[in-house]
């Protein structure tokens, strides 16, 4: 009991990086994720773990400070919302270009423009498929709980050190903002140099010592031959994240007829809409993708043998529910249901467009 | 045979640094980056701090600097550098961080960087290239472009009202209280490289000290972008650009 | 026992830290508990409310349509949340400055003069004290002894000395609630 606290996702963020040994943390203020970096300069882990908090001059800048950060091997990360994000994309196709591992995370809001400070999921597109420039993928967890905002953090650090794939928690203003039972995880110290050069391999730019090469950490290939190398190489790895990593869950999906596909806020709402049409005897189950990439591909392909049809709800216009679709392949009749604008749905509502949409037609 | 075998080990006067490598550089002959980073390397040897040091390299001419100066790099995205320099000091203090940069880099895309770095005192050098122009993009006027000096967006010359006027960072720079060293130097002579070198060395110096942010700026040439001879590029430079751009010391604290 | 309870009133009312309290009472009572705000850019002043379910399981949505209980503490959150209180369910009120009162005849409605009673406790600050004992006399869901814990739990320890006034506020609130219609 006594480890069990009563947190905001947006301050959960905060607390689990500090007790996974982050190094730094570098972000700009934005409604609706600024607790995390309150939360960081409140706890003062500089004077603790040695973690450094710095409040940058802009998005811009905080993405490029993770970039530095990243490139002499430390954990490092950042924390925004929807506009915020959109400035870091450079930094982020820098990141994945350089093949550096770092912690991103997005407390979405809706959009476009400066749009509203309310939830959304509205930056699915932006995020699994790439915001920025070139060829890239991010690894993508989407939280649904203010625990699993907790357990992300560091989940997010070791896949992305695993990889060498920048890591991206995407969360929205509900996760951020609500407060739930928390159990933090236990506290983890900051690595030493030597033990990232055990763990990692000798290549952050640490100074170059007299046993090694130097090392260099940049993007830029002019040579096309080279490039392409660096892609293929890209590419190898997003087919094996995609292989080992997928992450999932279901809900009463085992004899459903009917699936809903949700991830993030929206499957909490959904696993409501499943509870309350299994009291009226309709055999309505639930897909979560947890890693938006890699995408349960596989495991919605497989259910297309069972159900008589999916819908997905999203806090969009329609995003996932393409990956969905390319998922069954035609098979069986995928549904979309939206709120956008920073309307959370109701599960009533999400009913509504069930029977309207899938069970009668 | 080799160059060791024909030198005999008395006669040795000079030594290229084993700072830099011995990579072909790209530079158009006649440019200054080569003598900066050879001025660079040779700090960075006498102080013997090749092991700590970490070099942040623009977009520009110089994004390959890291080919030529045998250290520790990272490659910035355009005019970020201070802000990869802001995190890498900050979780490396024992470290001596510089980041090197062009006009463009520095003084237009990333003022913003730029100042905030200078602003917040990081303990870095920030090492300035200004030769008025963009020599990679082929020769577009930049922020510290002279008034009435013709490049590929100013073929007509530079005016106030199309263009506002030279930027002079160096300047806006010096008064911050998170500055603790400005100079401004050429590389046009042996002399005045020297001089360049010392105040490297003071940057430096500076940036273990924990005073703040020290900030070199060295007026350069770009003779293919000013379409001129190298040496009528070092002529114009002097005539021209010393006095918009005065050289000196103009902040030691 | 599932519990889904909405408090509105305006920004400095103390809506959001009552709503706290409330979820962490509930932990104390071994309960499943989710806390959601609205957030808007306002800092005081401007409505806001925030939604608490104390659940025996795992909270599915944190956000629902329809509630058990709505503590609305003025006029426009009288006015919004009044229907969504489900049949049966639970409306407790402050009549201060209250103009239109709550009409609907199925459903239990409390009335709290709270604003009067925290000036003759003679401290405004526990306004959303005296709220939490109206709450707790109209729905006994929590014990008095876990309330003290939660208030404990999220209050700072540098105001632990206020829990006295705290709790004496909780029980002004319980004596003074007065039911004004029953279904």
């Amino acid at each position: 009991m006594s480890d069990v606290k009563l947190l905001k996702g947006n301050e959960v963020i905060a607390e689990a990086a500090i007790r996974c040994g982050c190094d730094g943390y570098f972000g700009y203020p934005i409604t609706p994720q600024s607790e995390v970096m309150e939360t960081l300069m409140e706890r003062a882990p500089w004077n603790t773990t040695g973690m450094v908090v710095l409040q940058a001059e802009s998005e811009v800048a905080a993405i490029n400070m993770v970039y530095g950060g990243a490139c002499c091997g430390k954990k490092v990360m950042t924390s925004s919302s929807s506009p915020g994000v959109s400035l870091k994309q450079e930094g982020i196709s820098y990141l994945c270009g350089a093949e550096l591992p770092c912690l991103i995370v997005n407390v979405q809001r809706g959009g476009p423009g400066l749009g509203t400070i309310q939830p959304s999921q509205a930056d699915y597109f932006q995020t699994v498929k790439g915001g920025g420039h070139g060829d890239y993928k991010l690894i993508v967890l989407a939280p649904n709980s203010v625990q699993e905002m907790n357990d992300f953090v560091d989940l997010g650090f070791e896949l992305s050190f695993k990889y060498r794939v920048p890591a991206m928690i995407l969360s929205d203003g509900m996760i951020g903002q609500m407060m739930e039972k928390v159990t933090l995880s236990p506290k983890k110290p900051r690595r030493t140099e030597e033990e990232i050069i055990k763990e990692d391999g000798d290549w952050a730019t640490t100074g170059k010592t007299a046993d090694r090469e130097q090392n260099v950490i940049t993007s830029l290939a002019l040579k096309a031959e080279e490039q392409e190398a660096t892609n293929l190489r890209l590419q190898a790895k997003y087919k094996e994240i995609q292989e080992n990593e997928v992450r999932y869950e279901t809900y009463k999906a085992d004899d459903a007829e009917y699936l809903l596909v949700a991830f993030g806020s929206c499957s909490r709402i959904c696993s409501k809409t499943v509870d309350t049409a299994r009291e009226d005897g309709i055999k309505l189950g639930m897909i979560r993708p947890i890693t938006l990439f890699p995408f349960p591909t596989k495991q919605i392909k497989e259910f297309a043998k069972q159900v008589k049809g999916f819908m997905t709800v999203e806090m969009n216009a329609g995003q996932m529910v393409e990956d969905v679709r390319l998922a069954v392949n035609g098979e069986k009749p995928v549904e979309f249901y939206g709120r956008f604008g920073g309307i959370i749905p109701s599960p009533e509502e999400i009913r509504v467009a069930l029977e309207k949409q899938l069970f009668n037609k | 045979m080799d160059v060791k075998e024909i030198i005999a080990k008395g006669d040795l006067v000079y030594e290229k640094t084993k700072v830099l490598t011995d990579k072909e550089m790209h530079y158009c002959p006649g440019c200054t980056h080569g003598t900066v980073h050879k001025a660079i390397a040779e700090v960075i040897e006498e102080m013997g701090i090749q092991e700590k040091t970490i070099g942040i390299s623009p977009v520009g001419c110089s994004v390959f600097a890291y080919e030529y100066l045998h250290i520790d790099w990272q490659q910035a995205a355009h005019g970020r550098a201070p802000a990869l320099a802001t995190a890498t000091k900050r979780l490396m203090p024992e470290k001596y961080v510089f980041t090197y940069q062009g006009d463009g880099d520095i003084a237009s895309i990333g003022c913003a960087e730029a100042i905030h770095a200078c602003n917040r005192g990081e303990n870095i050098l920030m090492i300035f290239i200004n030769n008025g122009i963009y020599g990679m993009t082929g020769g577009q006027m930049a922020p510290t472009t002279l008034d009435g000096m013709k490049t590929a967006t100013s073929p007509t010359g530079r005016t106030v009202e199309q263009n506002g006027y030279t930027l002079d960072l160096t300047k806006m720079i010096a008064p911050l209280p998170g500055v603790c060293y400005v100079a401004r130097h050429s590389a046009d002579t042996a002399a005045a490289t020297r001089k360049l070198k010392r105040a490297l060395k003071k940057g430096f110096e500076n940036s273990m000290k924990n005073k703040g942010t020290s900030f070199v700026e060295v007026i350069s040439t770009c003779n293919s972008g000013w379409k001129m001879s190298p040496v009528a590029a070092n002529e114009w430079m002097r005539e021209n650009m010393f006095p918009v751009f005065p050289l000196g010391t103009i902040k030691d604290e | 026992m599932n519990e889904e309870i909405i408090i509105a009133g305006f920004g400095g009312q103390g809506v959001l830290s009552l709503g706290k309290i409330i979820a962490y009472s509930g932990i104390m009572e071994g309960k499943e508990v989710s806390w959601m705000p609205s957030y808007g850019p306002e800092m005081r002043g401007g409505t806001c409310n925030v939604t608490v379910i104390i659940s025996d399981n795992k909270i599915s949505s944190p956000v629902v349509q329809r509630v058990d209980t709505a503590v609305v503490l003025n006029q426009q959150a009288l006015d919004k949340f009044e229907e969504e209180v489900k049949e049966g369910g639970t409306l407790i009120y402050d009549p201060n400055g209250i103009t239109r009162h709550p009409e609907r005849k199925d459903i239990n409605i409390y009335k709290v003069d709270a604003a009067r009673l925290a000036v003759e406790l003679g401290n405004p600050k526990i306004y959303n004290m005296i709220i939490m004992g109206a709450i707790l006399k109209a729905r006994p869901i929590l014990n008095d002894e876990n309330v003290e814990l939660g208030l404990k739990k999220s209050l700072p320890e540098r105001h632990h000395k206020l829990i006295p006034l705290n709790m004496e506020a909780v029980k002004s609130g319980s004596k003074g609630v007065e039911q004004v219609h029953s279904i």
